[in-house]
């Protein structure tokens, strides 16, 4: 089974990265482009009976280690892909 | 009286932490491996400062599962002298035994130079010695000590006297352009509430020795070994 | 599988080059042993346009311990111990992805360094890019400061120097060479060398991937537009990883169980193992599916080409495995052990047993191609050397020139580049980046080492053999000036293609200048890398031999520093002055051109300076001291003043051979060489000039320190009279503004 795990920041942190790259996209033309956050993705690949469990073992992961509670949040996505996929 | 310098995977000022204790100090320092499961015997526990991991995934954030951090822990809810300084400062913030997190820079570089620093508490082992009118002058060399608390933490930080250091400029005024890092409130250094566990950015272990350019980051190492005798002298009472 | 004519080329090898494999091998090579010779015979690991160049310069001297053929080279120091250095470049990757290309550089340097046995102390670098106007060029210089802050910040060795040039020559193909400096007991240098037959071969550190294949050839082939397709080409570094392998490698060492270790750099496992395997006279065999992957179904070909970071090849005492395989444990690494060491002096490569490369060993090293290829002077330099300063425009007066110059990024404070580099980690530098050489202490002994890298890719356009003289120059004296006695240098020769008979002209030319000064300076060279091919759609680069000279200072207590120390101290300029205006900054900033000859070096005259410093500064007689180079005697004496709070009033005699008009123009900012500005208290004047005249050497009284402003006179008419504080702002702000227009994305 394969978690998707988005890790991103509250919304009260400061993003400074996020905002450089706003800016860039300004300079680039995209003026549309009013706010950029940046985030962390993590892909884990998970030996699990079903995706219930699977989003269990991921959630406990971001607990514990993916995210930083007092900065970030996350959302966790399960399916079921196999584990060799085309890069 | 000896000082403990744990030494995680990656850990890069753990020599000079240890040779400002012993050769400009005289004191006992010994390193300590991170998967080593005794403090044996120190009376005060430095973690220093480097890139533990990498700095992968989060500063500190891996290190905080170590083995040796469940004695560090114990070490500092039993009243012991805990000091991070840097990177050590984020893994006591990953391993919550200090509060509030550490972000990137706000413009986004590491940033290497001298900073001055006031020291705002003499009530913690590390300051005890210090002044609170002369502003120190210590390097700082980081590219995530942007120190954020959630505003009720941060207020309850300064109600309670927990910001211990505050970047000031050379008059000891907590100014934007002292900022190297746009830290929230200027916070450069913090303690934990029962005050024995203290954090910080700026590198004390820097500035010992006026050869290498300020000797003001003696006094923290002096301040410890002052509350480890008074303490030694409470408890044999 | 068939080898065919275009297989041969793709590899970078010639039709002659291809005749010599079969000889040596007598028989047609497979893919694999074509791929292990074609990076081994490219110009970046067989120095094949080098070599024979690269024999004539000066490798010995009493206090030499390991010449050029090593990792690095050692000298000794003093207390029982080595230190242990060198530069390398890493020019190509830093154009393809800037950030990582100068990650890795950092990485391969100090790999070079600690495989020695040295525990690296300090870094420095020596950069060049086009021009600041450039965005690309601005992204360029982001990525590469910001990739050896990344990896020398992370890793824990301070960055504690170098310099940074521009020219539009370096647009498409910046130079990053990056210099170590390792400390060793003297008597405990470890060697790259197989040796023992039977003995263990082991490979540890990060897993190897496709990473970089054909590195060694790239950097051995001009960019032309297909070069955005190389990008796959280039290695990601892992900072973590090589702190791991530094402290388990110098764990190892110290247990004695080693007979010798190499890193994977350039060619990887290949360069690695018959590199070893030739200088211990052995041979080396090994299963490459032993070796750890990180993708799956890599060929042998691949295993062996692979340039992943962070690998180590180490050969141990047979019966000492477990203990070798516990130390690295303990740091998490896996030590595997992938082959032995045998007799018969050839690198033997098997593939689940079956043998896919035999080749002998010397066949690969120094059996391989040695070219003296055709020199010619080139066209441009007759004309180029003709200056008619008379036809140069007069409007821009000295004061406006002053001010130019302290803001052309050449010149400007580097402090938005040393901010990003942690220069204090280890608790040895004794002198911060930004005021000339490093310096750091040696803990445990009472001295200190000054190193510093320079080189003047102007001069050395105009005048190939005197411009490499004035880089060995100039890079001693810098050392000098902080009280540090050469000892011992290293170099890194940055220049175009060498099949072009007027670059080889300049490579010759130029070796042979630095052949002559370092003889006469007494400072031997010990070790160094040759980046040939630094051209982009046929233009070269200007040619830029990097020399990287370390220094002794006998007493850490006394460091020779740039800025001024107290108001009163009087000013002595030792050395002569003459309009040489010849390929000077202030021809380029003002008048767009690099023109002229440059300006003359008299080595003895040079050598007399530089001994006068190193004793002057020990016996505390003079306290500060600052070498004139680019933006001559005006911009020295400024950056005196920088960082001192401290102003000076000057007057000086004007120079005599210069042109009419230009007379002010020449006495302050001609490039005249062996000059050193120094100060000293008013009580040692006296001793200084004795001293001076004793050895030789001219030294004018020419003014005081103090006020807060920068007066300069000549014959005394006041020539420039600048607010310390706006010249201060002018430099120290100008390479910020370039950088902060446009963000670069981090």
């Amino acid at each position: 089974m394969r978690a998707r795990v988005f890790v991103t920041l509250k919304p009260s942190v400061f993003d400074p990265q996020g905002t450089t790259v706003a800016e860039a996209l300004h300079t680039l033309g995209y003026a549309s482009v009013k706010d950029v956050r940046q985030g962390k993705y993590f892909e884990l690949e998970i030996d699990a009976a079903n995706s219930e469990e699977a989003k269990r073992i991921a959630r406990e992961a971001a607990d514990k280690l993916l995210a930083n509670p007092v900065i970030e949040s996350y959302r966790i996505e399960v399916d079921a892909a196999q584990a060799e996929m085309a890069r | 009286m000896k000082f403990a310098v744990v030494v995680f995977p990656g850990s890069n000022c753990d020599h000079d932490a240890q040779y400002a204790a012993e050769h400009v100090l005289g004191q006992q320092a010994e390193l300590i491996w991170h998967k080593d499961t005794s403090l044996r015997g120190a009376d005060v526990v430095i973690l220093p400062g480097g890139f533990a991991h990498g700095d992968y995934l989060r500063t500190g954030a891996i290190a905080r599962f170590s083995p040796i951090m469940q004695e560090v822990k114990r070490f500092a809810d039993a009243g012991g002298p805990v000091l991070g300084i840097c990177n050590g400062f984020q893994v006591l913030l990953e391993a919550g035994l200090l509060p509030g997190a550490m972000l990137r820079n706000a413009n986004l570089h590491f940033h290497c130079e001298h900073v001055y620093v006031k020291v705002e508490q003499t009530d913690t082992p590390f300051t005890l010695a210090c002044s609170t009118t002369r502003p120190l002058s210590i390097p700082v060399a980081h590219g995530e000590g942007n120190y954020y608390a959630e505003p009720e933490v941060l207020a309850r930080l300064e109600k309670n006297r927990q910001v211990v250091f505050r970047y000031v400029d050379a008059s000891g005024q907590p100014t934007a352009a002292a900022n190297p890092n746009g830290s929230l409130n200027n916070i450069a250094g913090i303690c934990s509430e029962g005050r024995n566990v203290v954090g910080l950015m700026p590198h004390p272990e820097r500035a010992c020795e006026l050869a290498v350019g300020s000797a003001d980051g003696l006094v923290l190492f002096e301040s410890a070994v002052k509350a480890v005798s008074e303490r030694a002298l409470a408890t044999s009472r | 599988m068939t080898i065919t004519n275009d297989l041969v080329a793709q590899h970078g090898l010639t039709a002659d080059e291809y005749q010599r494999i079969v000889e040596a091998l007598g028989r047609e090579p497979t893919l694999t042993e074509l791929g292990i010779f074609s990076v081994m015979w490219s110009e970046h690991c067989s120095y094949k346009s080098s070599r024979v160049h690269l024999k004539t310069l000066p490798t010995t001297g009493k206090r030499v311990l390991q010449g050029p053929g090593e990792n690095a080279g050692a000298v000794d120091i003093g207390d029982g111990l080595a230190a242990v250095f060198k530069i390398e470049s890493h020019n190509h990757p830093s154009f393809i992805e800037p950030y990582q290309g100068a990650a890795t550089g950092v990485g391969g340097i100090i790999r070079d360094i600690f495989t020695m046995g040295a525990r690296p102390i300090a870094l420095l670098n020596s950069l060049r890019f086009g021009s600041l106007d450039d965005a690309l060029v601005r992204r360029t210089m982001a990525g590469v400061v910001a990739g050896i802050a990344g990896y020398g910040n992370s890793i824990g060795i301070p960055t504690v120097g170098g310099e940074i040039a521009f020219d539009e020559s370096y647009t498409g193909n910046p130079l990053v060479n990056v210099f170590c400096l390792g400390i060793s007991r003297a008597d405990e240098i470890v060697k790259a060398v197989a040796s023992g037959a039977g003995n263990p071969v082991y490979y540890v550190g990060a897993k190897t991937g496709r990473d970089g294949i054909h590195g060694a050839t790239m950097a051995s082939a001009e960019f032309d537009d297909r070069s955005a397709e190389k990008r796959p080409a280039v290695q990601v570094g892992d900072p973590f990883m090589e702190k791991l392998l530094l402290e388990a490698c110098l764990e190892v060492m110290r247990s004695d169980a080693l007979v010798g270790i190499q890193d994977m750099g350039a060619a990887g496992l290949t360069s690695s193992s018959c590199e070893m395997g030739s200088r211990g006279g052995a041979g080396v065999e090994i299963d490459v599916s032993l070796v750890p992957q990180r993708e799956s179904g890599m060929t042998p070909y691949e295993i062996m080409l692979s340039e992943s970071q962070e690998r180590m090849l180490l050969v141990a005492k047979r019966g000492r495995e477990a203990e070798v395989e516990r130390i690295f444990e303990k740091w998490d690494l896996h030590a595997v052990r992938i082959g032995e060491v045998t007799t018969d002096g050839r690198l033997r490569v098997r593939h689940s047993g079956e043998v896919v490369a035999d080749i002998p060993n010397t066949a690969l090293t120094d059996d391989a191609p040695k070219y003296r290829r055709p020199v010619s002077e080139p066209a441009y330099l007759a004309e180029a050397r003709r200056l008619d300063l008379a036809a140069l425009d007069q409007s821009v007066a000295p004061r406006d020139a002053f001010r130019r110059l302290l803001a052309s990024p050449a010149i400007a404070s580097k402090r938005w580049v040393y901010h990003q580099y942690d220069h204090m980690v280890r608790t040895n530098t004794l002198v911060l980046p930004g005021m000339g050489a490093g310096v750091v202490r040696i803990k445990g002994t009472k001295r200190a080492l000054a190193l510093s890298t320079d080189c003047n890719g102007r001069y050395v356009y105009l005048d190939p053999f005197l411009g490499a003289q004035h880089a060995v120059a100039e890079a001693a004296r810098n050392v000098a000036c902080a009280g540090g006695q050469p000892i011992g240098a290293t170099n890194c020769l940055n220049f175009g293609n060498p099949e072009k008979p007027d670059v080889m002209w300049q490579f010759v030319r130029a070796v042979e200048g630095m052949g002559a000064a370092c003889r006469a300076l007494d400072v031997p060279i010990t070790g160094g890398n040759v980046s040939l091919y630094n051209e982009t759609d046929g233009r070269a680069v200007l040619p830029t031999p990097v020399v990287g000279v370390v220094g002794l200072i006998e007493d850490a207590e006394r460091v020779g520093r740039r800025p001024f120390r107290s108001a009163g101290d009087v000013v002595v300029l030792l050395g002569d002055s003459r309009a040489e205006l010849g390929g000077s900054e202030y021809l380029k900033v003002v008048h767009g051109t690099i023109r002229g000859v440059p300006p003359a070096l008299d080595l003895v005259r040079e050598a007399a300076v530089q001994r006068l410093l190193v004793e002057s500064i020990a016996a505390g007689i003079i306290l500060s001291a600052h070498d004139c180079a680019e933006g001559g005697f005006a911009i020295a004496l400024a950056e005196c003043c920088f960082d001192s709070g401290l102003g000076v009033s000057t007057d000086m005699g004007a120079v005599t051979d210069g042109e009419a008009a230009f007379i002010d123009i020449s006495t302050l900012f001609a490039e005249s060489a062996s000059r050193v500005i120094v100060s000293t208290s008013p009580d040692n004047v006296e001793t200084l000039l004795t001293g001076a005249a004793s050895a030789g050497v001219p030294a004018a009284q020419i003014g005081t320190v103090g006020g807060d402003r920068i007066r300069i006179s000549v014959d005394s008419r006041l020539v420039v009279d600048e607010s310390l504080s706006d010249a201060e702002s002018i430099w120290s702000g100008a390479l910020e503004r370039y950088f902060e227009r446009a963000r670069a994305i981090a």
